[in-house]
Formats: structure tokens, sequence, C-alpha cells
């Protein structure tokens, strides 16, 4: 992929570069715009696409870079922790599609609400979700996001519109239509961001939804996180139309670079207007996912080693977003090796504490199944031993 | 009531608190029904019997009270509801324009408008999956399946979703969703549209489930499945929209989880549910006059079960006889039974008896499919065997 073509519009004001001065320069927190091209210009079905020139500034730029550098580190750690066996289960890393959860977070507000399936975890955390949480939940421990009860494929965060967090494959499309639904019923001028992946783009119930979301013109923006591999088999294997954009037919798409944060950012705003005015829209992703599936999964029985590291020599989106850092001087190569440093401190103290936390309470097993107790004390065939009113 | 709101105007906001939208502090004359036990008097309405015996349950009521059939009594509930929560919304097939294939929405999307009253294309596992979204975001929909068997295809949606987020979410989300639609076995509506769909989701954890069985519970139930906060499926039969009954004019819930004592009595106990009751009424009246004392209790809330009644009948006459619809296997029954065992082991003085429907897909010949359910008779047969 070709580096980003730099377009200084406004020069950014800055302190000079001397490194003998102790503590000369810190990293730029201006919010002076700058503007920089995508990688690649949008490809649109039966919508205008939305200009290549994208607006930021220095100080969202090295956010970009160091969300994206903790959404990086605890993946590769719940790696480590899953193999040291105190992540069971199902776990399914997001290492390689940071640029998507990030950029999406950077065009919308906290009102608006995002759904996804499994591959949760980074999309938790752009929603604010914190790192000591995600690590006792995924550790399956009373402090985590959902009680520890969830696990990994089961993180919410109500209070940032953030719905989950879901195992089956899809069935989270519906339920984004619905919480669009729910945005129109309000008049709450918010959309809703229902990702999926290549793999579920082939579930009927997508084009139900997208069906009835067209019919009622909901705020539904449909995102395809299409990394080329549902599990184990192609997207040329599975789906005879892999341009997942085109595949609304008469619902408008986009495609965007996945792995660029400012063409996810710039998109999602896009698609954020076009829905609340005009109804649905279906966003493909174009990204890459450097684990296998799942843990269990080692990601290279169906691609070829050379195909992943060609994939992080060109287009990481970290190292993307460091390019464009350094080459317009924003930073210096040691303060972002700093803030790396930092960053990996902040996730093993998080791990660190997380593995303090306690597993939970035995009563917790039936906490949460309903939510209000019952009008009488029931003694349910499933509950013989336990004679309690249900909470 | 509550301003007509059109799902495709971008027209002003519709008013945030509706004319006459309840404050909880303020006094209301909702009357929370009690138990059976003040109103069933033995009252055996004597009547030709046609397709079943009026329910013998009128509720005792300071005014006259009004008829009605039990699909209007549905559709009252479903008034009363969206008058005063104005995030009480139904989503189905043709339920708008249509009326409702069985009427129990007719009128409404003249009076609440088309984003209220949502007519879905045939698309139940998604319009499901959207009721449940919906439901995370606040909103409290009424999702019916034209006929229970068609939410089969949305059963993900109502096991994982419906069931399960509530839990999975540590607490975060509630889903106070209500399912509902006629099942059971009809008029010779062949095997895909006769199914007793209660067997298949007993199983689903934070799930409640209920069956009406009488206008007077019907509407009772419908009230109390929206208000309440977790999601309740509500079994209607195809054959009851027809019962009519006088209900009380005032406003009144029924509890979701209490079963409803229909004739008290002493030598067995007949736990039963939806159109099975009547068969089982119709079945007393010969045991009557036989000498025996069935006490028949409509269990009404098929999960949990409503132990509390169940078991202080059971340690009175120490005699239970099951009868349903859902087939042997798996079913209702078979769980009831199993509770019952596990509880109420030392008060029994014979075995559980339970009728089901045979474990066959519903004929349509008449003769067949009548052979497959359990009829009068058999009931009869039945208590005279556990009496012994």
């Amino acid at each position: 992929m070709a580096a980003a073509v730099l377009l200084r519009r406004i020069p950014a004001a800055r302190a000079p570069a001397a490194a003998a001065l102790i503590g000369a320069r810190s990293i730029s927190d201006s919010t002076a715009p700058l503007t920089i091209e995508t990688s690649v210009p949008f490809t649109s079905h039966i919508v205008d696409p939305p200009s290549r020139d994208v607006t930021t500034t220095p100080a969202e730029l090295l956010t970009f870079f160091r969300d994206m550098s903790v959404m990086r580190r605890m993946e590769i750690a719940a790696d480590s922790l899953y193999k040291a066996k105190l992540i069971r289960g199902f776990c399914h890393l997001y290492d390689g599609q940071e640029a998507v959860a990030v950029g999406m977070e950077a065009a919308i507000t906290r009102k608006d609400s995002i759904i996804t399936a499994y591959r949760d975890h980074c999309t938790y955390l752009a929603r604010g979700g914190d790192l000591v949480s995600a690590f006792a939940e995924l550790m399956g421990r009373q402090a985590g996001c959902s009680r520890g009860k969830g696990g990994s494929m089961h993180f919410y965060k109500k209070d940032a519109n953030f719905y989950g967090g879901h195992g089956i494959v899809g069935a989270q499309v519906p339920l984004g239509c619905g919480l669009a639904f729910a945005q129109k019923y309000r008049k709450e001028e918010t959309a809703t961001f229902a990702l999926y992946g290549d793999g579920a783009a082939n579930q009927g119930q997508l084009f139900e939804a997208l069906n009835i979301s067209a019919l009622w013109k909901l705020p539904a923006i449909l995102v395809c996180e299409n990394n080329h591999y549902g599990m184990g088999t192609a997207e040329w294997r599975a789906a005879k139309s892999p341009a997942y954009y085109k595949r609304g037919d008469y619902v408008p798409g986009l495609k965007v670079d996945g792995m660029d944060v400012l063409a996810v950012k710039q998109a999602c705003k896009f698609a954020k207007e076009h829905a609340i005015a005009n109804g649905p829209i279906v966003l493909e992703m174009d990204t890459y996912r450097y684990h296998g599936h799942s843990m269990s999964d080692p990601g290279s029985t169906y691609r070829t080693r050379d195909e992943i590291s060609g994939v992080r020599q060109e287009r990481d989106p970290i190292e993307r977003v460091r390019k464009l850092i350094l080459g317009h001087d924003l930073a210096t190569p040691a303060e972002l090796k700093d803030m790396e440093k930092e960053i990996r401190k902040e996730v093993d103290d998080a791990i660190a504490k997380a593995k303090e936390s306690s597993m939970p309470d035995t009563s917790e097993l039936f906490t949460n199944v309903y939510v209000k107790g019952f009008g009488v004390e029931s003694f349910g065939a499933d509950r013989k031993e336990l004679r309690a009113t249900l909470p | 009531m509550a301003a007509a709101s059109s799902l495709h105007a971008t027209a002003a906001p519709v008013a945030a608190a509706a004319a006459g939208s309840r404050s909880v502090s303020a006094a209301r004359s909702v009357r929370v029904a009690g138990s059976g036990a003040a109103r069933a008097g033995g009252r055996m309405v004597a009547r030709a019997a046609t397709k079943a015996d009026s329910p013998a349950s009128a509720a005792s009521s300071k005014s006259d009270g009004h008829e009605v059939l039990l699909f209007e009594a549905l559709r009252e509930a479903l008034i009363e509801e969206m008058k005063v929560d104005p995030t009480v919304c139904v989503f189905g097939e043709d339920v708008g324009h249509y009326g409702g294939s069985y009427k129990v929405t007719k009128g409404l999307a003249d009076m609440f408008g088309d984003l209220r009253v949502l007519d879905t294309p045939i698309a139940e596992n998604s319009f499901t999956g959207m009721g449940v979204g919906a439901a995370m975001k606040g909103l409290r929909p009424v999702i019916e399946g034209m006929n229970m068997g068609f939410l089969l295809l949305a059963y993900n949606q109502i096991s994982n979703n419906c069931g399960m987020l509530h839990y999975t979410s540590g607490g975060q989300f509630k889903i106070p969703v209500v399912i509902r639609g006629p099942g059971g076995v009809g008029r010779q509506l062949g095997a895909e549209h006769s199914q007793r769909l209660e067997s298949y989701f007993q199983s689903i954890p934070g799930l409640q489930m209920v069956a009406c069985s009488t206008p007077y519970n019907a509407k009772g139930l419908m009230k109390a499945a929206i208000r309440s906060e977790n999601p309740v499926v509500l079994f209607e039969h195809v054959l009851l929209y027809n019962l009519k009954e006088k209900i009380p004019d005032e406003e009144y819930v029924l509890c979701l989880e209490e079963a409803e004592m229909v004739r008290p009595g002493e030598h067995v106990t007949i736990l039963t549910y939806s159109r099975m009751r009547y068969h089982v009424m119709q079945a007393a009246k010969t045991l009557v006059n036989k000498g025996y004392d069935p006490e028949v209790i409509d269990i009404r809330s098929l999960k949990p079960f409503d132990l509390h009644t169940i078991g202080n009948s059971i340690k009175k006459t120490h005699r239970v006889l099951i009868v349903e619809e859902c087939m042997r296997t798996g079913g209702i029954g078979a769980s009831l039974r199993s509770a019952i065992i596990d509880n109420f082991w030392d008060y029994l003085d014979a075995p559980i008896m339970c009728l089901s429907s045979q474990d066959v897909p519903t004929p349509y010949a008449a003769p067949l499919e009548d052979a497959t359910v359990v009829q009068p008779a058999q009931i009869v047969a039945a208590v005279e065997q556990i009496c012994q």
C-alpha cells in the first residue's frame, strides 16, 4: 500500500526539536486541523462516496496511536493468558483490526449505538471500557464487565451504548436494527452501527433485517468487517459475491480500507449522516486479523505465513499512523517508543489487578436470570437443593 | 389517547408524557387479583357443550362488568397498556392494517399509528431479534407470532438473545418483551400449524411462560406480561379466542407466577392449562355425577411452576393427574411431574398420572386429530384409576 500523501494545508504550530535540551519538546497535543488523504479512494454502490481528504488534528492522530497500541497490547497479552490457561473457552482476538474500532469511535458519539459479534474486546475498550474489567471478565472474575458470567464473547457497556458481545454469528444484526428502531421511535437523531464479519454476511437474517430497516428507514449502518476468512473458509469459497458493500442491493454501500483509521473515520461520519437522513447503508471494511479465528485456530492452515507477514509489513494500522506522526513531526520515535512502554506497563498492571480479583460467589449462579423477584416463592424443577426466593 | 405516530413522517416529536401517564405514587384503582379461591364457588355453568364450556371464574366486581370475547380481552389489555406507556409497541405480521389474523390487534394501528403497531414482512428471525434489540434500548415490544409455530424460526433469538442477555451482560440489559401468539391443536389445521411450543421453550433460562385460558385471565396476564421486566412468552390457543365472559370494568392485573383454582375438591388434584382446562371441566361434570370430588387447578404459569398452590393442593388430596396438550415426550407435564416428585413425594398416595397428546405430528383427518389430544373420557378413566 502506498504511503499516505501528506497534504498540509495549515502549518501546525510547534516548537523546534532540540534533543540537547532536557524535556525539550513534548508530544504534540495541538488541535490545529490537519488534512490527510486516505490510502485509497472509497468505492461506492448507489451513493456518491465521501472525499478522500480527511480532517484530523495532531492530538487526534496521537490518540489514534495510543488507543490502537493499547488494543494491540491487550490482545497480545490475552494470547499469553490463554496459553497460560487463565482464559478458557473461546477467545477471538482483534489484533490487526484496531483501526475499525478506533476510527468508528472518532466519527460518532457515545449516544450512538454499537453492536458487534464475539471479537469484541477492543470495541469494548473503544467505547470507554477499562482494561481491568476486560481482563477480569476474560478470566471469569467477579470484577469483570459482565461479572464473570459472560466471558470473552459477552462484553457489554450499557452506559456507553455498547450492546455487545454476541456468540451466534449474524444474530446481532437484527438486534442492531432493533436498536436503530428504538432510536427512530424516540426521535433521537443517533445511529446504530451493527458490525458483522464476512462469514456472517451470508446469514439470511441479515437480509431480512436490512429489508425491514430499508422499509422503515431506520438509522442502521451495517458494517462488514471483512477480514477475508470466515474461520477457515476464505471469502471466495463462501460468498458467490464477495463484494459485501454491494450486497445490500437497493441499500447503498461503501467499501473502505479498514486498515486506515482515517478512512474508517471518514466513512463512519458519512454513514451516520446518511443513515439518519435516508435509512440504512452498508459499510465494508477491508481489514485483516493476524491471529487465527480464535485461540483454537493457528490461522495458518488456510492462509500462508507470507500473506500474514505481508499484510503486517504493508498495511498495519498502527505503523501507518506512526509514519504519519513521524512524517508530520508530531513526536519523535523515542517518544512513541516510550508511549508504547508505558502502555505495556499499563496493560501488565491491569492484568495483575485482574488476577487478584476473586471468582464470583456461588450465589451469583442464580442472580440476573430474571430481573425482578417473583410474586410467590418458587421451587423450580431445576433448583432441587436450593430453596430460595429468586432474586 | 396517545397521538398516532407515523413510521414514515418526520413530524414533531411525540409528547414524552402522554396525557394520563401514570405516576407511581398516585393511588390507582388497580386490583391485583388474588388467587381464585374466593371466586370459584363451584359455579359450574350448565350449558349445551358446543365448543368449550364457559369459564366459571368471573371475578366479583363492584360494577357489573362487561362481556368480551377472549381476543377482545387481549386487545383491551394491549390498548390500556399502550395508552399509559409510550414505550409499548407491537411487532408482527398483519397486525396493523389487516387488524391481526385473529383480530387481537384490530383498530390499534388507527389508534396508535404505524410507528407503534408495526406490520413486519414474513421474517420471524429478524423481527424477533429486532424486538429484542429495541428492548435492550428501553422499549417494550409485544412480538406476535401469527401462529406460535412460526416462532421456531426465531428460536435462536428467543433462546440466546431474549432469554440470556440479562445474565450474560451481568444484569446490564433487561429484555421486557412479550412474545405471544396462538398455538395448540386447532381444527384440522395440519401438523405444522398445530404446534405446542411450550415444550421447546421451557428449558430456556431467563424466560417466563404463561398460558391464558379465559377472557379474564387473558387480559390480566397480558397486562402483567407487558409490565414485567422479564421476557414473557404468552401462549394463547387457536380455539379459545371466541370464548365469552363478563370481565370487570375496573382495571386489574394478574400475577404471572400464580396458578388459578378453578374448582376446589378433595379427592384428586388435576393440573391443567389452556384448552385442556375445558376438557377437564367437562370430565369433572361426569366425575361429580359419579361421586368424585376433583380439585381442578389451571396452572397458568408454565415457567416457573406455582408449586405453592400446587403443593397445597397435593398436601390435601394426595393424588395428582396432569392433563396437558403437549406431547408426552419432554412436555410441560414431564417437567411438572418431575418437580412434584422432587418436592412433594411424601404426600403422594398414588403414582402421578400424566395425560398428554400423542408423540405424532398432528394429522389432518378429524377422527385422527381427535385421537391425538386428550379427550374428557380419558380424563374420567384416569381419575377413576387414580382414586381406586
